[in-house]
């Protein structure tokens, strides 16, 4: 059908099928690519578009009703003078993560502006409600709003750093600009002309052996299908996982399928009939199983087992102990204890997995949305049976990853795909696709016991998890060997015990998600500490200061720093608005005028081990000099949002000692980058930070050397020359001179830095990290007592991070990581076959995150780069727990299951008044 | 420009301009209506539209609200954020903080009044205010036009009293039942685009001596179809119009209304909620109480 309609003043006619959505049309004929698709359900907002004045979601519109409409998209809102105070504000404010939701942030943001000259906050929550954000939290695109809607003198201008002050410096984003613009390239923004579409044929059961029927017949049927493959088909090992001794997932199962959503077969073919393809008529007998619901299920001496050499099914277990825990409850006054539930939690970044791949003769190109593009290259040469040289992994950018694009998804499948057929291939997974087929965080049953002497001295600690980590392996092994580590918290604990176990059953694979497990230990620890306290009727963030670890301490691995333990500092920081918020909580504490509210304080804290649990973990930095005087940096961390890519940068003029503008930035591309490690752990500053500094020094010392210039020199790049100034003397250093390297450089350093770590004895007893950052939040809330429901006041958040190398970043994490938080406690519940979409699985919106306050506390660790510690998962970890104390608080109700739901929370108020 | 990315699609596709084309067209096949398009896109889930579609976003004159002799009349075609911005009673307080909470403002500019109602949901935001308001639900084929009240037009989950050939066309409000003050009260476990666990209407008018006249209320979430409790209905005629009033709902109330057990909340809960829920949703109807939970209560904080 012919359609006539204008998209950013432009008139467009198309012939097209009219139910075709909006973003179809935008995207895939307009090639408008700025509009995002999330979840085509109008659950995210991510397509939002304005049609004839009103914000829509593109997902939703038929083209057929777009005849005559005026359609304006962020690539045309670029062109009017909202559109660019709001990318200015945007960008000054962080406003902007990963960047998959901005330009409906943005596109929304335009139509209130338009409405409305001086927005209130609550007007900017109201109008933005409808876009779902995973990585701000919110608050800065609120911000950004209002500055962009304020006077322009009244804005703050972004301001460049001065030279050897770009670490501190609260710098824009250095990737920014083509995320405000709506140009940056996510995994389904680029699709090379001619490629094949990929589909992946899912398993229905969550235990299933199956037989797959007559292919040639399902191809002949449904012409377009250009190849079916299944694991017959696979050229290498049909075999992955992310931790190599543990590998136990097929790209394509066999002849058993473990979990709903497990890829079976995969088809490739012209876009336009593959698209359109029913997979439920595919041809596969399935014979449904008994499936493994549960750990307790799981490990009973009769159930099957899911893998070999996997007694009771049972992945890994951690264990940790020091001293004697019987003589340590034996000193104790006061004894608390609690069985703590948590559940699958789905990462839910608003970008559903996506990439292409292409081959090039013997080698293979693969394009996607991943946080680990060496780890993938390294699986992908496996499964397609060639050399590692062989395979380049080029991430794209990355629209939310948190932990669950580590682990391999879409890569295989398109990569076969290109492979078999010698021509590009790309896929893009479907929101119900994505939630079925990634790995989630894993459920948690904890019991824990905490015992404290009559001076609030916590004397003992015993702690016993049992994680679901699901089907397949993933990174269960992690969950369980960090938990033990920081199940007793930033706190000292003379006498502790702590297993963790990880067992198989037929849900989800768990794997990597911010915390890797210590997020739900945290919920028992900070829970009892709490409780503990209160029958104690001890202040709770004093009894939290006289047990805090301290430097010259023992943690509960043994290990003594002699400097950098920050929690102390964190909650001393605390302090003044835990008074504030005490005093007012008690002043709003009782039921009075009919209000049927109470208000609580609560506290949580953290520490967190940055990079790999006891194993080596290396970064590589390289940073060239070329003939006419460009520097550049081969930065492989991966930036998912978080802002590695200015981190780094950012530490590495400084050691450089040139303008940060200077810098021209390659990255990631496993072809051009050295290995950086994968973005996990919160590594990526302590870890490729340091590589990065040690080789700006390198090179700032190889480039004086070469004018025999002191250490304090000047080096200026300008014009294409490089010169040394020093005692007011400048010397040109004639670069055109020197011999070229093979990677172009004249002057080039590489280095690698690995943290040093040792093993963990029989006890757990070992030096597991080499840095910890350390965190603590207090959470104001009011609890309807009738409902249940819980409303966030406000949030105050300290956090020890070494050094601030980007204080603007580091205030972005702390907001999202609480906002994962606030989701964690209140909302989130993965229920496979129940919560496959974003309107049954809820994360938290524009109304659910309050003001948030943060402060950045410094305590330099000389093991991080400038003293910096890492942050990204720290910054989540205490947010549920303070949340769950504050609603003790509140309420005199202990939630032990999460998430503390209306329900929960009202069932749990009524428990606590027949006990009272 | 790749059209060929989008699937070939060999589909019947009509989007006619008068309501008598879109009635003979209806008469004469198996068509599935699309209108906002915010329920029949997410049904579709991962397959592509195959049924034939009559789009009725073109016929003229289905969009707005007015108002005649005896009615209110809302069109077939008007959205959410025309009741929001619509100039309306304040009986009609209800249904507009309703709209208020239907999805987000993106959903609210698409969805219509009458595609809550054809969707059938037994959480439509919708519903209780209008059933609050003793709405009718006008239906039209080539036969003619029936008039049915909400609670005989939606009959369970999923389920319309919509034969072959018919669509809805109208929303009535008589002038009768939109006198008085209404509100709207609505739980769910997140601020913006949540489904609700339970929701309640009520509106009253009072004499001029403040006692109630008139009283109507209704619960959503907790049957298939929403409910008006009829029995509390009775009992509040006469009485004053205090907060003291409040205290006559009590459990009994809601006690034969049929909530499901889900992911959002155990059945005894929704109960227990919606007890409360009706309280509030009375005490939003006296002039001086707030509701606790109000849709969209203006900020203290206006200024910067």
């Amino acid at each position: 059908m012919k359609i006539e309609f204008q998209v950013n003043g432009k008139a467009v006619n198309v012939d097209i099928a009219p139910t075709a959505r909006l973003t179809a049309l935008l995207r895939d004929v307009l090639d408008l690519k700025g509009t995002k698709v999330g979840c085509d359900a109008g659950d995210c907002g991510a397509c939002s578009v304005i049609v004839d004045g009103a914000i829509c979601c593109g997902c939703l519109v038929a083209v057929g009703q777009l005849d005559g409409a005026k359609v304006t998209t962020i690539e045309g809102l670029g062109n009017t003078a909202a559109g660019a105070r709001l990318a200015d504000a945007f960008l000054r404010h962080g406003a902007a993560q990963c960047g998959i939701c901005t330009p409906a942030m943005m596109v929304s943001a335009a139509v209130l502006l338009d409405q409305s000259a001086r927005p209130s906050r609550r007007d900017v929550e109201g109008a933005l409600g409808g876009v779902l954000c995973r990585c701000t939290g919110y608050r800065k695109i609120v911000d950004a709003v209002l500055d962009a809607s304020a006077d322009d003198e009244n804005s703050a201008p972004a301001l460049t750093p001065q030279r050897r002050a770009a670490v501190g410096h609260r710098l824009a984003r250095l990737d920014g600009l083509a995320k405000v613009n709506g140009t940056e390239v996510f995994g389904a923004d680029y699709v090379p002309d001619g490629a094949a579409l990929v589909r992946v044929v899912r398993s229905p059961h969550a235990h299933a052996r199956f037989t797959i029927g007559d292919l040639r017949a399902f191809k002949g049927d449904h012409s377009g299908i250009e190849v079916i493959l299944t694991a017959a088909d696979i050229p290498g090992h049909n075999l992955h996982g992310v931790i190599a001794p543990f590998a136990d997932q097929p790209v394509l199962a066999e002849t058993v399928a473990r979990f709903v959503g497990e890829a079976i077969a995969i088809i490739a073919g012209a876009p336009n009939c593959v698209t359109g393809l029913d997979l439920s008529a595919f041809p596969v007998t399935w014979e449904p199983l008994e499936p493994l619901q549960s750990p307790a299920a799981a490990c009973d001496d009769q159930a099957p087992r899911l893998h070999a050499g996997r007694p009771g099914n049972i992945l890994v277990e951690g264990h940790v102990e020091r001293g004697d825990i019987t003589r340590g409850f034996a000193e104790a006054a006061h004894i608390v204890e609690g069985k703590f539930t948590t559940p699958y939690v789905e990462h839910a970044y608003i970008e559903p997995e996506a990439g292409y791949a292409r081959r090039i003769g013997e080698r293979i190109e693969v394009h996607a949305c991943t946080q680990a593009p060496h780890m993938d290259r390294e699986a992908l040469a496996l499964i397609l049976g060639v050399e590692t040289e062989a395979v380049r992994v080029v991430p794209s950018a990355c629209g939310g990853g948190f932990g669950s694009k580590i682990d391999l998804t879409l890569e295989p499948f398109i990569a076969l795909a290109a492979w078999h057929l010698d021509r590009p291939a790309y896929i893009v997974f479907t929101r119900g696709e994505s939630m079925r087929a990634s790995t989630k965080r894993h459920p948690s049953e904890i019991c824990a016991r905490v015992g404290c002497d009559a001076s609030g001295r916590v004397t003992a600690m015993d702690f016993d998890g049992v994680f679901n980590t699901g089907a397949y392996a993933s990174w269960g092994p992690t969950v369980a060997n960090r938990v033990p580590i920081h199940a007793c918290g930033p706190y000292f604990i003379p006498h502790y015990r702590a297993h963790s176990q990880a067992v198989h059953t037929n849900g989800p694979t768990a794997g990597a998600f911010r915390g890797f497990g210590v997020p739900q230990a945290a919920i028992a620890q900070e829970s009892l500490f709490h409780d503990l306290a209160e029958t104690l009727g001890m202040d709770q963030l004093e009894f939290r200061l006289t047990n805090a670890l301290d430097n010259q301490q023992p943690t509960v691995t043994g290990q003594v720093f002699a400097e950098g333990v920050g929690i102390k500092a964190c909650l001393e920081a605390l302090r003044p608005a835990w008074r504030r918020e005490s005093a007012a909580a008690r002043e709003h504490g009782h039921v009075a005028d009919g209000s049927t509210t109470r208000r609580g304080i609560g506290i949580g804290t953290c520490w967190y081990g940055c990079g790999n649990t006891s194993l080596s973990n290396p970064s590589t930095i390289r940073i060239g000099l070329t003939a006419t005087g460009q520097i550049v940096l081969h930065q492989g961390a991966t930036d998912i949002g978080q802002g590695s890519t200015t981190v780094i940068s950012q530490i590495v003029a400084d050691a450089l000692g040139i303008g940060i503008e200077a810098l021209d930035l390659v990255g990631s591309d496993t072809d051009l980058t050295p290995d950086a490690g994968k973005t996990s752990a919160s590594r990526q500053t302590v870890v490729s930070g340091t590589a990065a500094l040690r080789a700006g020094e390198a090179l700032r010392g190889m480039i004086l050397r070469q004018g025999n210039a002191g250490s304090d020199a000047e080096i200026t790049l300008a014009n294409g020359t490089l010169s040394l100034c020093e005692d007011g003397i400048a010397r040109v250093i004639e670069l055109a001179n020197l011999e070229t390297n093979p990677h172009g450089y004249v002057l080039e350093a590489e280095e690698t830095y690995d943290p040093p770590t040792t093993p963990l004895d029989d006890r757990g007893q070992g030096q597991p990290y080499s840095v910890y950052g350390y965190g603590a939040q207090i959470a104001v809330v009011s609890v309807d007592m009738l409902l249940g429901t819980v409303k966030l006041e406000r949030l105050i958040a300290a956090h020890d991070v070494g050094r601030a190398i980007n204080p603007l970043l580091v205030e972005g994490q702390i907001q999202g990581g609480i906002a994962q938080g606030i989701g964690l406690a209140l909302m989130e519940e993965y229920i496979p076959g129940k919560t496959e979409n974003l309107h049954d699985y809820l994360i938290p919106t524009f109304g659910d995150v309050p003001e948030i306050e943060s402060i950045i506390v410094e305590v330099p660790d000389p093991r991080g780069p400038r003293g910096a510690k890492g942050l990204g998962e720290h910054v989540l970890i205490p947010t549920a727990p303070a949340i769950l104390n504050a609603i003790r608080d509140a309420t005199g109700a202990r939630i032990r299951q999460v998430p503390a739901t209306p329900a929960r929370v009202r069932a749990a108020i009524e428990e606590a008044w027949e006990n009272d | 420009m790749d059209p060929t990315r989008l699937p070939d699609i060999d589909q019947s596709y009509a989007r006619p301009r008068s309501i008598g084309e879109a009635l003979s067209l209806l008469a004469t096949g198996d068509w599935t209506v699309l209108a906002g398009g915010t329920d029949f896109f997410p049904g579709l889930r991962d397959r592509p539209v195959t049924a034939p579609i009559l789009d009725v976003t073109a016929i003229d004159g289905l969009r707005g609200i007015r108002c005649d002799g005896a009615y209110w009349r809302i069109g077939a075609l008007t959205c959410w954020s025309d009741i929001i911005a619509a100039d309306l009673p304040p009986a009609f307080q209800a249904l507009q903080q309703a709209a208020r909470e239907v999805g987000s403002v993106q959903i609210q500019n698409r969805a219509t009044v009458a595609g809550n109602l054809c969707n059938a949901s037994p959480a439509a935001d919708g519903v209780p205010p209008l059933m609050a308001l003793d709405a009718k639900v006008v239906v039209t084929s080539q036969a003619g036009s029936r008039q049915l009240a909400v609670d005989a037009f939606v009959l369970g989950n999923r389920k319309t009293a919509l034969a072959p050939g018919e669509i809805v066309t109208e929303i009535l409000v008589p002038k009768s039942t939109s006198r008085g003050i209404s509100s709207f009260v609505k739980l769910g476990a997140r601020r913006y685009m949540v489904i609700s666990i339970a929701m309640a209407a009520a509106r009253i008018a009072t004499d001029a001596q403040g006692c109630i006249t008139a009283a109507a209320i209704s619960v959503g979430a907790c049957s298939a179809v929403a409910r008006r409790l009829r029995g509390l209905e009775d009992r509040l005629i006469g009485q004053p119009a205090t907060p003291a009033t409040l205290a006559l709902a009590t459990a009994g109330d809601v006690a034969g209304l049929s909530p499901i057990d889900d992911s959002r909340a155990p059945a005894a809960y929704r109960l227990g909620a919606a007890a409360e829920l009706v309280r509030r949703a009375l005490s939003g109807c006296l002039p001086d109480l707030t509701p606790v939970l109000s849709a969209d209560t203006p900020s203290e904080e206006s200024g910067r």
